[in-house]
């Protein structure tokens, strides 16, 4: 641990966690003055190769307002079978099944290098996975037959075990009931009338578990299936075929008109069916939309074509009539779906706006994607839509559901609970914290601030495991051990941090406001840090652990609702990605580089690649341009020209 | 008709007989035999005698048609079917007469069917008699078996009347009605009656004379000679009571049913009296009658225009007094009494003596062929019998009745306090003393007077001596003989239980519009006065018989229909073309509009279009016209309607088999939608919901392997959830329909879901139709009370404790305003709504039914519905229902000439203001009623015209105007409006009238203001239009005098009067039912057709029975017909060769009631009578389940139910006691 840095990375490695300053300022005082404020990206479901999953429950502390978890730095009194919470002290006495414990037989949450851990929970029964289908059918030929395949393809990805279920809307939305002999069926309703799940669940008679089910062939089925999510095992080929049918919405759209496409209730029925069949279990509501919602709630422009889809002109000036109602109608819908563990996926394909404004709550508070592409039938849908089927080396799905993120702290001895609907090994939150300890009752020299992230979640095994993550770090007077502090400054972490900051302030205040803001942070973290003259512009020199800090802020703007969606969601690298764009050059000068975002770098011989997250730019030199146009790559002698110009590709 | 029952009129003959000496005009001399006579001649002259004289006069011609009728009816009507309804009244008495009128009826009636034993003594007498009679009576009973072949006499009638007429005044108009419709002539008779008002004078002297005055000494002859008659033929053989009696009886019947039929005859022969001897061949059948006549004439003579003879004291009597009376009853029925005459008769001598000899001779004849006939000749006279019967129905019934009456009336009777009950106790023979005691009354009225009181008042009012429906109707079909033209204004058409064709000349076919009064009253005032009703039945899809044309279509071009500029009146025959042809005048509004160039013609030199007799609306009653886009909705060529099948799918409908049985069926059914031309696949679309308390779309597009599902559950805000593909074409989906079809049963074949939905489900089919913008039907099959949460949910109201309270109409209510708004939608889109309903329990039809109410469809009800014994009749119905001609999205819009204005509409539509008639759907069963009201006065001249004009879309989605135009006469007097009435339209009118007040009145209000209106109906004319007769005699117009027991079978109808068993569901679907009935469905509702099955004989029906226990025997077979039921009744002793004919098990035992079809047995008997039932059932608009009774079974019980003759359960009066309550209440309105 030779450097902050190292120290930095092994951290992550093993726990998934930044934080913006690795030495906390033991005063909140103090820590006020720091300018950035203490906090942490955590991801929580970092994938770890060499984590076994533990099978059997975790051990917790005694006292109701704590249930720490047993961990790594509990204080363990082997004669006596004894453990003292590291957070609030209270000693705890071992289950029975540990009574064989000592110090050279210590159960794995005791050793050291499992500050992370994961458990997995016996109890309960298993719950399947739910992948409920909400498909737009307002759209070309093209892009439906593009989107069914999609579909199809995804359904031979999904475990067999896995429920589906299947809702399409246009001018009205269709549920789907799966597994009918001879004639579909499917359960119809208005696109422009909102239902609470209540009355969705008598309209779709699944008023009770036992009572729905005496009708039609499904009746047997196992408890949880009703009619309209069935494993896929037992129905794919019904659902393929029922797929394949799909056809555009037959109702007539005249000219000069939008498609009446009822999105709004479409969302609010795929959330009422699982709001009333499985509540906090895990389930992922896909929908896949090609255009605005155009009628009933949630709506966000009227079918007049002459009228367009408001700017953010309109919205800046309040003028976006149907805004602020479609607005509200989604936060509730994803409020509803993340009170129940349940994720919304939004894909978005179309050339115009599609709304993602009004409706990004949803993902953004189930823990879901949002995926904005032109076109159902272009590569960035379809291999976007295949990366989130991806498997792990187990052929478990890389992504978890209906998450709780417990945060147990020192000092506060408060714990705080989240639910994250969805989760995967990249999800990353940033979590702010506040030192409450009084500037005048310091902390004891040598003493650690500990921090227990307990994040419980349904595997796409169907298993619900418990992840604990437990760390801790030096308390350090601000006064006397500002260098220390300063040298635990993660300017990476610091800038995403305040970048997220500054995004939730965007949505919250004014735009210019907030740059304002972030300029004001700025300048108060080069007082604190900045080492310079007074009055002498050039003096100015940050540590080299401030040094890109002040550069990331800058790129920091008031983006599409979009951007901000994967921002507050991406990892460290991803998000700085976004934040500040990366430019590689490639050139036969040697391997690829990194070069500064300046029209210095552009060069006749190199190719450039800026990634910015969402779109990847490849530019190529003038010689470079001249040579492909030549064809020099198509001859053989140049292969290493073809190279080059494949490398960017890869 | 000389109903006279009321033996008690007897006591008044005394009185009335000199009253009516007084009125006898100068008929005192008569008043006995003449009067007598002439007054039963009268009546039945009457309306002979009308024809001649005083109709004549009063231009009956225009009544031509009536005279027809006349001719059958004429006794009755013409006189004004004077009944004695003294009987019951005033004058318990009275009801002696009746005895005797009654025995004789029974007789008749008996005779031929059921009453076997007293039949045949009169009934053999009478054959004899009949055939006599038949060329007199002929006319008149010949009724039956011998009418039509007498009907060939009727010229002899005509012959009879024009001499008559000729006697009397000028025969031409006689003749005129003679030969033809002699009828009218005959009508005349009644109006003759009526003359007594008016032209009595004349009539007096023309009838009068004839019957009375004049005649009167003929007529006395001819009672004479019917007495003579007697004497010599009947004597023989009945001569102890039939011949007598028999005689005295039916003279005083014959003379009530002779007068009637006779009347004509007897007018005839009246007239003929007079020239009787010339006549006599043919006049003196008649005559015989007459004899009666005499007697009777006291009624008929009152009945009949003869007021003058009538009021000769006798007549009256005979006439209107049939009951009553007791003194007309001598005269009449009861009035047989008057005896007088039967003294005359009895004493055949004496009458003879008393009569006028001479006629007697005629007299006799016909006389003789009634009574004698029926005594004496049995078997031929049973013709005579029923001819008498026919004739006056009462006569003929009374003839023979009479003779039985008196056995078995006799008890009835009130025992007359004279002689008159003696006689009947005693026997035929005292009967005839009655007879002769009338004859008494009239010649030795002192005497009689007392006498024959009394025995009327012993006796109770004789069934057979009331009017006869069966006569009637018998009547009406003997004188139907030729294709009713339309062309001449103000003329009735026969009967809609008569066969006939019907050729348009003018004005539209009696099969699309029928009226209550051909001759509507000039002023507001008289029609007030009459209470009358005025009002057409229109029937404006109506299908006409293979052998008439169905309307030509017009094709007026792009400009649309030639229309009057101001009232619109689309171009009919009614318009004068002036300037040459460039203009016309519009006959409604008289405004003068251009004609079109393309559309201009030449006059000839009347003045008509050189073309007229080349386009059909300007020679036509009724035609269309190709509309243009200018009469669509929204000024857009429709689309072609839809069809939509809407079906009930939950526990209880697939439990009960009805969800196979109606997928099964749908498919073949699917073939036979609509269409215009057979040759072409129909274009109407279908589409398929099902439903229990969600709503099952199906779509069945042609291009899908399988059918798909569409669940709407959101049943709170119905939609449709898709477009392409609901509404499909038969052919082109045909594979997914069938598949959809199979699968229904199956798919829900094991719900348990019990609770449906209702309201939304006629929403989806209107939703529907909506998105595919067209018009159509929804067809829905519906079980129970539609409990579950969604729009239009109801609750269970049925609470009988209300019935009968001021509360009760609120049952007829619908419950919930939900339903009307929702049928203004679907009026609106023109989706009509046929509704199928299989309950087992209250459903609440009053709400249910307010949908297909208002948009022109139907409820069908399969209470309890089981496959195995409702199939067949829910199936029939289901296929009518389906293929059946119907319109879309119409409105109609009735035009009247100035000075009347349609006022008021029933039947099944919506309407959103005072003139439009919207019909979502019209399909060719719906009636429209529409009543008339005076706004200004009407001029005789011109008449009053009105144009029914229905603007509509055809199964083709053709646009079209369908125009039926009506012109009838009107009227200054009062009597031609009662001499132009048709009771069986102004039944139609009352009972729909009635059946809409029982939603905001109390139920016993309703009954109250009905007969309260009848009352004054009859009142009026026996005030205006009767000669002067004693208070004590009833006096029915020859047109209506079948008003009284028409309406009381509406009283007694379940919805004004429901018995104990009847559920409120019942009275709902009944009261809505009805409301779209026309005249012929009311008619055969309301009185049922009750055949005996003794022999069939291919081509004729056998002569219906009256529906009463009485005429039931014990050994027959009877098929009784309502429109909505069909019972076969049998005896419990019946023939054996009839059950094995029949059942093919000899024994009565082994016969099972169960069965709903006859067993197909290879012997001419049972062919002919599944000939029989299949045609009956081919007739209505509704399957009958044929349900077999056997006698003394519990099931009999609803058989009796539709015995309406007869006293109800649940407390309907008979038809006896009605009559005389009515004629209660008549004589105190005339107090």
């Amino acid at each position: 641990m030779a450097t902050f840095a190292e120290y930095i990375a092994q951290n992550e490695e093993r726990d998934g966690i930044r934080f913006s300053w690795n030495v906390w300022p033991s005063s909140r005082l103090e820590a006020t003055r720091m300018v950035v404020p203490v906090g942490a990206l955590f991801t929580p479901l970092k994938e770890r190769m060499d984590l076994p999953p533990i099978q059997y429950e975790p051990v917790l502390c005694s006292r109701a307002t704590c249930r720490a978890v047993l961990n790594p730095l509990c204080q363990v009194d082997y004669r006596a079978k004894l453990w003292a919470c590291n957070f609030c002290y209270q000693r705890n006495q071992f289950p029975p099944s540990y009574a064989g414990i000592s110090e050279v037989n210590q159960p794995a949450e005791l050793l050291p290098h499992f500050s992370t851990i994961e458990y997995v929970v016996q109890r309960g029964p298993q719950m399947p996975l739910v992948f409920l289908y909400v498909v737009d059918t307002c759209m070309d030929d093209e892009d439906l037959q593009a989107l069914k395949d999609s579909l199809q393809m995804s359904l031979s990805l999904l475990p067999p075990t896995t429920l589906v279920g299947l809702i399409t809307f246009g001018r009205m939305v269709q549920v789907h009931e799966l597994g009918c002999q001879g004639i579909s069926k499917s359960y119809v309703f208005r696109g422009t009338k909102d239902l609470s799940a209540k009355q969705l669940q008598e309209m779709l008679g699944l008023a009770k578990p036992s009572a729905g089910q005496n009708r039609g062939p499904q009746g047997a089925a196992p408890p949880p299936t009703n009619r309209f999510l069935q494993p896929v095992q037992k129905i794919d080929m019904s659902m393929m075929d029922l797929l394949s049918g799909l056809q555009r919405d037959p109702w007539p759209v005249t000219q000069g008109k939008r498609p009446l496409r009822s999105l709004g209730v479409a969302m609010s029925i795929a959330v009422g069916l699982l709001e009333c069949t499985f509540p906090n279990a895990g389930a992922r509501i896909m929908t896949f939309i090609g255009g605005p919602a155009t009628q009933g709630p949630g709506m966000v422009v009227g079918d007049e074509l002459k009228t367009p889809i408001r700017s953010w002109h309109d919205i800046e000036k309040d003028n976006a009539k149907f805004m602020k109602k479609a607005t509200k109608h989604f936060e509730s819908l994803a409020n509803r779906a993340a009170a129940n563990g349940h994720i919304i996926d939004i894909y978005a394909c179309a050339l115009d706006q599609t709304g993602l404004l009004e409706m990004k709550c949803c993902p953004n508070h189930t823990g879901g994607y949002m995926v904005m592409a032109d076109s159902f039938n272009t590569a960035l849908f379809n291999q976007t839509f295949q990366k989130v089927f991806s498997k792990d080396v187990q052929g478990s799905f890389r992504m978890a559901f209906s998450g709780t993120l417990e945060v147990k702290e020192i000092g506060t001895g408060g714990t705080s609970q989240w639910k994250i609907c969805g989760l995967d090994p990249s999800t990353t939150l940033a979590l702010y914290f506040e030192i409450v300890n009084q500037h005048n009752a310091p902390i004891p020299q040598g003493g650690r601030g500990a921090i227990q992230f307990v994040t419980q979640y349904q595997h796409s095994s169907g298993q619900r495991r418990i992840r604990v993550t437990t760390t801790a770090r030096n308390w350090a007077d601000a006064q006397t051990q500002i260098q220390s502090i300063a040298a635990s400054f993660d300017q990476e972490a610091a800038a995403v941090l305040m970048a997220r900051l500054a995004v939730y302030r965007a949505e919250t205040e004014e735009g210019p406001d907030v740059l304002r803001w972030l300029d004001r942070q700025l300048i108060r973290l080069c007082q604190k840090f900045g080492d310079y003259h007074k009055d002498d512009p050039n003096s100015f020199r940050f540590s080299e652990t401030f040094s890109l800090y002040p550069q990331c802020s800058t790129t920091v703007q008031t983006r599409a609702s979009y951007y901000r969606h994967h921002f507050n969601r991406q990892d460290l690298t991803q998000a700085l990605i976004m934040i500040q764009p990366v430019l590689y050059a490639y050139s036969f000068n040697g391997p690829p580089e990194p070069v500064l975002l300046d029209s210095s770098s552009i060069l006749p011989d190199r190719i450039l690649l800026m990634d910015t997250f969402f779109q990847i730019l490849i530019y190529h030199g003038e010689t470079v341009a001249q040579w492909r146009k030549a064809g020099y790559q198509n001859m053989p002698e140049y292969a290493n020209f073809q190279k080059l110009l494949d490398a960017p590709q890869d | 008709m000389n109903v006279n029952q009321h033996t008690p009129m007897a006591p008044p003959y005394g009185q009335p007989q000199p009253g009516y000496g007084q009125p006898g005009y100068g008929q005192p001399n008569y008043a006995p035999l003449d009067g007598g006579y002439p007054a039963p001649y009268a009546p039945h002259n009457g309306p002979a005698s009308a024809y001649h004289p005083g109709i004549p006069q009063q231009g009956y011609s225009s009544f031509t048609s009536f005279p027809s009728k006349a001719m059958a009816a004429n006794p009755i009507s013409d006189p004004c079917s004077p009944l004695d309804l003294g009987p019951a009244r005033g004058p318990p008495t009275s009801g002696p007469p009746p005895v005797q009128a009654a025995p004789q009826y029974n007789q008749h009636s008996s005779g031929d069917i059921q009453n076997g034993p007293p039949p045949v003594t009169q009934a053999p007498p009478r054959p004899p008699a009949s055939m006599q009679y038949n060329q007199g009576g002929v006319n008149m009973s010949a009724q039956q078996p011998s009418f039509p072949q007498h009907y060939g006499p009727p010229p002899t009638m005509h012959q009879v009347t024009n001499q008559m007429t000729g006697m009397h005044i000028s025969s031409g108009p006689p003749t005129p009605a003679g030969p033809g419709y002699a009828p009218p002539p005959s009508s005349q008779p009644p109006t003759s009656s009526h003359y007594g008002g008016t032209p009595q004078p004349s009539y007096s002297q023309s009838h009068p004379p004839a019957s009375s005055a004049p005649s009167q000494p003929p007529p006395s002859s001819a009672p004479a000679v019917s007495q003579q008659y007697y004497p010599s033929s009947a004597p023989p053989s009945q001569q102890p009571f039939n011949s007598l009696p028999p005689t005295s009886q039916q003279r005083f019947v014959s003379p009530v049913q002779p007068q009637q039929t006779f009347p004509p005859s007897s007018s005839s022969s009246y007239s003929g009296p007079a020239p009787p001897p010339t006549h006599t061949s043919s006049a003196p059948v008649t005559q015989p009658q007459q004899p009666f006549l005499p007697p009777q004439p006291p009624f008929s003579s009152a009945p009949s225009g003869q007021p003058p003879a009538f009021t000769a004291g006798p007549p009256p009597p005979t006439q209107g007094s049939f009951p009553l009376q007791a003194p007309p009853p001598s005269s009449q029925p009861g009035s047989f009494p008057p005896p007088g005459p039967p003294p005359s008769s009895v004493a055949s001598g004496q009458y003879p003596s008393s009569m006028p000899p001479p006629p007697q001779q005629q007299p006799p004849q016909s006389q003789p062929p009634p009574f004698h006939p029926g005594p004496p000749p049995p078997q031929s006279q049973m013709p005579p019998t029923s001819i008498g019967q026919s004739n006056h129905q009462p006569p003929g019934p009374q003839g023979p009745p009479s003779p039985t009456g008196p056995l078995q009336q006799p008890p009835l009777q009130q025992g007359m306090p004279t002689g008159y009950p003696p006689q009947h106790n005693g026997a035929f023979g005292q009967v005839r003393s009655p007879q002769p005691g009338y004859g008494g009354p009239y010649p030795g009225q002192p005497n009689y007077g007392a006498p024959a009181p009394a025995p009327q008042a012993q006796k109770r009012l004789d069934p057979d001596a009331i009017p006869s429906p069966i006569q009637v109707i018998e009547d009406d079909k003997a004188k139907t003989n030729e294709p009713f033209t339309t062309g001449v204004r103000g003329q009735a058409p026969p009967l809609v239980t008569t066969n006939f064709q019907v050729k348009d000349q003018g004005n539209a076919s009696p099969r699309f519009v029928r009226c209550t009064a051909y001759n509507m009253p000039c002023t507001a005032d008289m029609a007030k006065q009459s209470q009358v009703p005025l009002a057409a039945v229109i029937k404006p899809l109506a299908t006409l018989p293979p052998d008439e044309t169905p309307p030509y279509v017009v094709d007026h071009g792009e400009g649309g229909p030639i229309r009057c500029n101001r009232c619109k009146a689309y171009m009919c025959p009614y318009m004068q073309f002036i300037e040459g042809g460039r203009r016309f005048q519009c006959s409604f509004c008289s405004c003068v509009t251009e004609v079109p160039p393309h559309y201009f013609q030449h006059l000839d030199h009347t003045g008509k279009r050189v073309d007229c007799y080349d386009r059909p609306e300007l020679s036509l009653g009724s035609y269309e016209f190709l509309a243009t886009v200018d009469y669509c909705k929204n000024n857009k060529i429709p689309q072609p309607p839809a069809f939509i099948f809407l079906i009930d799918v939950s526990y209880n409908a697939v439990k009960s088999g009805l969800v196979s049985i109606i997928c099964q069926e749908l498919k073949s059914l699917l073939d036979h939608l609509p269409r215009e031309n057979p040759e072409i696949d129909s274009v109407i679309r279908v589409g398929f919901v099902t439903y229990n308390k969600v709503l099952h779309f199906y779509n069945v597009k042609a291009s899908l392997a399988q059918p798909q599902m569409l669940v709407v559950s959101d049943v709170s805000d119905m939609f449709v959830p898709l477009l392409d593909g609901f509404l499909v074409n038969v052919n082109e989906s045909r594979q997914v329909i069938e598949s959809l079809l199979d699968q229904i049963p199956e798919m829900f074949a094991d719900t348990r879901e019990t609770e449906t939905v209702f309201g939304p489900v006629i929403q989806a089919g209107l939703e529907a139709l909506k998105a595919a913008d067209c018009a159509g039907k929804l067809f829905v099959f519906h079980t129970s009370l539609p409990i579950a949460e969604a729009p239009g949910k109801l609750k269970n109201r049925e609470d009988k404790k209300l019935i009968g309270t001021d509360k009760e109409k609120s049952l007829f209510q619908p419950q919930a305003g939900f339903y009307n708004n929702l049928a203004k939608e679907c009026v609106t889109q023109g989706c009509c709504v046929d509704l199928f309903l299989f309950p087992n329990q209250y459903v609440d039809v009053a709400t249910l039914g307010v949908v297909p109410v208002s948009t022109g469809g139907s409820i069908y009800k399969y209470t309890y519905f089981q496959a195995q014994s409702d199939q067949e009749r829910f199936l029939n119905d289901l296929r009518r229902d389906i293929q059946k001609p119907v319109g879309f999205d119409a409105v109609m819009r009735v035009r009247t000439s100035t000075g009347i204005r349609a006022t008021d509409f029933y039947g099944s539509f919506f309407m959103n203001n005072t003139t439009d008639v919207e019909l979502a759907g019209l399909d060719c069963d719906k009636a429209i009623t529409v009543e008339f009201k005076h706004d200004d006065k009407l001029s005789e001249e011109t008449g009053a015209l009105m144009q029914c004009a229905v603007l509509y879309t055809s199964c083709s989605g053709q646009r079209r105007l369908r125009i039926h135009n009506m012109a009838v006469n009107c009227c200054s007097q009062l009597a031609d409006l009662y001499r132009n009435c048709e009771t069986d339209t102004i039944i139609n009118f009352l009972s729909k009238y009635a059946f809409r007040g029982v939603l905001n009145n109390p139920t016993k209000a309703v009954r109250d203001t009905l007969v309260n209106q009848c009352a004054q109906i009859l009142a009026c004319y026996r005030k205006n239009c009767a000669s002067p007769s004693s208070a004590g005699q009833l006096i029915l117009p020859e047109c209506m005098k079948l008003l009284p027991v028409y309406l009381n079978c509406v009283l007694k109808s379940d919805v004004l009067l429901p018995g104990a068993d009847v559920s409120l569901d019942d009275r709902a679907y009944l009261r809505q039912l009805i409301s779209c009935m026309d005249v012929a469905e009311t008619h055969v509702f309301f009185y049922p057709r009750l055949l005996p099955l003794v022999k069939l004989e291919s081509g004729a029906l056998p002569v219906a029975v009256r529906d009463s226990e009485e005429r039931l025997s014990k050994g027959g077979v009877y098929l009784l017909e309502t429109g909505l039921h069909l019972f076969l009744w049998v005896g419990a002793s019946v023939q054996q060769e009839l059950l094995l004919n029949i059942f093919g098990t000899p024994s009565f035992g082994q016969i099972d009631s169960s069965m709903t079809s006859l067993p197909v047995l290879e012997n001419p008997f049972s062919q002919r009578l599944r000939e029989i039932i299949e045609s009956f059932r081919a007739q209505r608009s509704r399957y009958m389940k044929l349900v077999v009774v056997k006698q003394e079974d519990r099931a009999e019980l609803m058989f009796k139910h539709f015995l309406v003759e007869d006293k109800s359960a649940s407390g309907g009066a008979s038809y006896v006691d009605f009559l005389c309550h009515m004629h209660k209440e008549i004589r105190q309105l005339l107090s």
